[in-house]
């Protein structure tokens, strides 16, 4: 089946490394992941704070954009993922709102009539492919691997998304099929700090801090989480929290499709795993080294 | 039920009374928010925010200060800054309230009014965010970083210098902003956008010249209140 890719700019750049592993997973499971258009910037949590309207509206030329193709759009992104998906709603709840946002888009020559679908990969995977499908191509079953199951907040709140908000289990199923060990992990939905890493860090460090080490506690192996910016600051950031708690983790922090991408024996390259700051991870009993 | 049909409690003065009919304004796009006139005031957003602890006003506190109609106290708080957008309370409300986007409500009102609590650069990472997604239509996210610590605080510059090496030696740093093609047309976008959004700025300007009213809480009077 084909979708619509909807990057975002983190992925351009800081998190290529999660682009990589998505496009060849889906690669590998015969489906293509077609990049949209000229597509902008989602506008992320910070340009909410600053003009509504404008937000929306920049968020909106994006889905305007998708409906010339009769696809869903797939997007990797957290905070890409929610803002799209609450633009798609709020513009489907206050016709009032979708009136106002179609009149600024009309000045960039677009129109958005509601009917494009947003979506994450991990649904994606888990509906469309199937759990059957994806045990069926496994190459190296993750036996022995120890996971702690990251969400993070965006994609499980604050959208009736596609799995439960304080027990989320799509990622756990997946693992499991995969032959991995999930570890009892608490701190699945807890937040990491988001942008208060770069305006408020004292808290931030202390959440991401106990993200880390509940997942030590549990024995895991690696933390994999689907959100680019708690992978940057659990990963980017373990060294200050180190040095701040005076602690020593080496908790390796990978995307989702890193580790399912391992499973179907596809290599670091193809990944992105060579672009992970952590020296090394646990696979199959044995550490990969970069 | 219309959100200008709520009932006040307690007599208000004008300048809280405008505020209230400003802040209620912006929350007309947000659908459902005129539950936050069912708050029991049973403190689960308190519970469930991971930062409360280091608010000067807890989540539970703002929604009882907005009903008791003390908007002054709401705009000047720490709290709204310190808000990291987890949407833990809004997923756990029992009276369905939207904790976190009448957060954003209270921002964005306070940045309209000028009013930042001092060192807490929240507003000057969503306003540089913005100046530069303008200008490419995408965010440079190095871009980002550095002009937004340039503003704030440049000493921060140097102590991110070995992460910033780490990544760029893993290939994780785009050094070229990427473009969109049609940035005109994003630009005509924003600007009729900007024209839509105008209307609380063009409501509020008039009070702002006059003592009373908006006056009360404009950027000079609270620098000079604390003088």
């Amino acid at each position: 089946m084909d979708y619509t890719y909807y990057p975002g700019c983190s992925l351009e750049s800081a998190h290529s490394s999660y682009s990589d592993s998505v496009k060849s997973v889906f690669k590998y499971l015969g489906s293509n992941l077609i990049e949209l258009e000229d597509w902008n910037c989602c506008g992320a949590t910070a340009y909410m704070s600053v003009k509504e309207t404008m937000s929306f509206a920049i968020s909106a030329r994006n889905l305007a954009l998708a409906e010339k193709h009769d696809r869903d759009v797939v997007a990797p992104c957290s905070a890409c993922f929610t803002i799209l998906s609450k633009t798609n709603r709020y513009l489907k709840e206050l016709p009032e709102f979708h009136e106002k946002v179609n009149e600024c888009l009309k000045e960039g020559g677009l129109t958005y009539n509601l009917t494009v679908k947003v979506r994450h990969p991990l649904e994606v995977l888990i509906n469309d492919i199937g759990l059957e499908t994806i045990k069926a191509k496994v190459k190296h079953p993750l036996d022995g691997l120890k996971i702690a199951n990251y969400y993070g907040c965006q994609i499980v709140r604050p959208e009736k998304g596609f799995d439960d908000r304080e027990n989320p289990m799509t990622m756990d199923n997946l693992f499991e099929v995969l032959g991995a060990t999930n570890v009892y992990y608490p701190f699945k939905v807890k937040c990491c700090g988001g942008m208060l890493m770069t305006t408020y860090e004292d808290v931030a460090l202390k959440l991401s801090k106990e993200i880390i080490a509940s997942a030590v506690e549990n024995g895991a192996d690696c933390i994999v989480t689907t959100c680019p910016l708690c992978q940057m600051n659990l990963e980017g950031y373990q060294g200050l929290i180190n040095k701040k708690y005076n602690t020593n983790y080496n908790m390796p922090i990978l995307f989702f499709t890193q580790v399912l991408g391992l499973a179907f024996g596809l290599n670091e390259k193809e990944l992105g795993i060579d672009k992970n700051l952590t020296e090394s991870i646990k696979f199959n009993g044995s550490l990969i080294n970069r | 039920m219309k959100i200008e049909n709520i009932k006040i409690p307690g007599k208000l003065s004008r300048t809280e009374e405008d505020l209230r009919q400003s802040f209620l304004k912006q929350l007309e796009t947000v659908p459902n928010s005129e539950k936050i006139k069912s708050c029991i005031q049973c403190g689960t957003c308190t519970g469930s925010c991971p930062v409360s602890y280091a608010m000067d006003i807890s989540p539970r506190e703002l929604i009882a200060l907005f009903r008791a109609g003390d908007m002054e106290t709401l705009l000047n708080s720490k709290a709204i800054w310190v808000c990291a957008s987890c949407y833990s309370c809004q997923t756990r409300c029992p009276s369905l309230i939207k904790v976190t986007d009448i957060i954003y409500a209270l921002k964005r009102l306070a940045m309209e009014k000028g009013i930042y609590p001092p060192k807490f650069p929240v507003h000057s990472l969503s306003e540089t965010f913005v100046s530069v997604m303008n200008r490419f239509g995408r965010l440079h996210e190095p871009l980002l970083m550095v002009e937004f610590l340039m503003k704030t605080n440049p000493t921060k510059l140097f102590g991110l210098m070995p992460l910033s090496l780490r990544m760029a030696k893993r290939r994780r740093i785009a050094y070229i902003p990427s473009r969109i093609k049609d940035l005109q047309g994003l630009k005509k976008i924003i600007k009729k956008a900007e024209l839509m959004d105008a209307p609380h700025v063009a409501e509020e300007a008039q009070y702002l010249k006059g003592a009373i009213g908006y006056g009360a809480v404009s950027k000079e009077t609270v620098l000079e209140s604390k003088k």
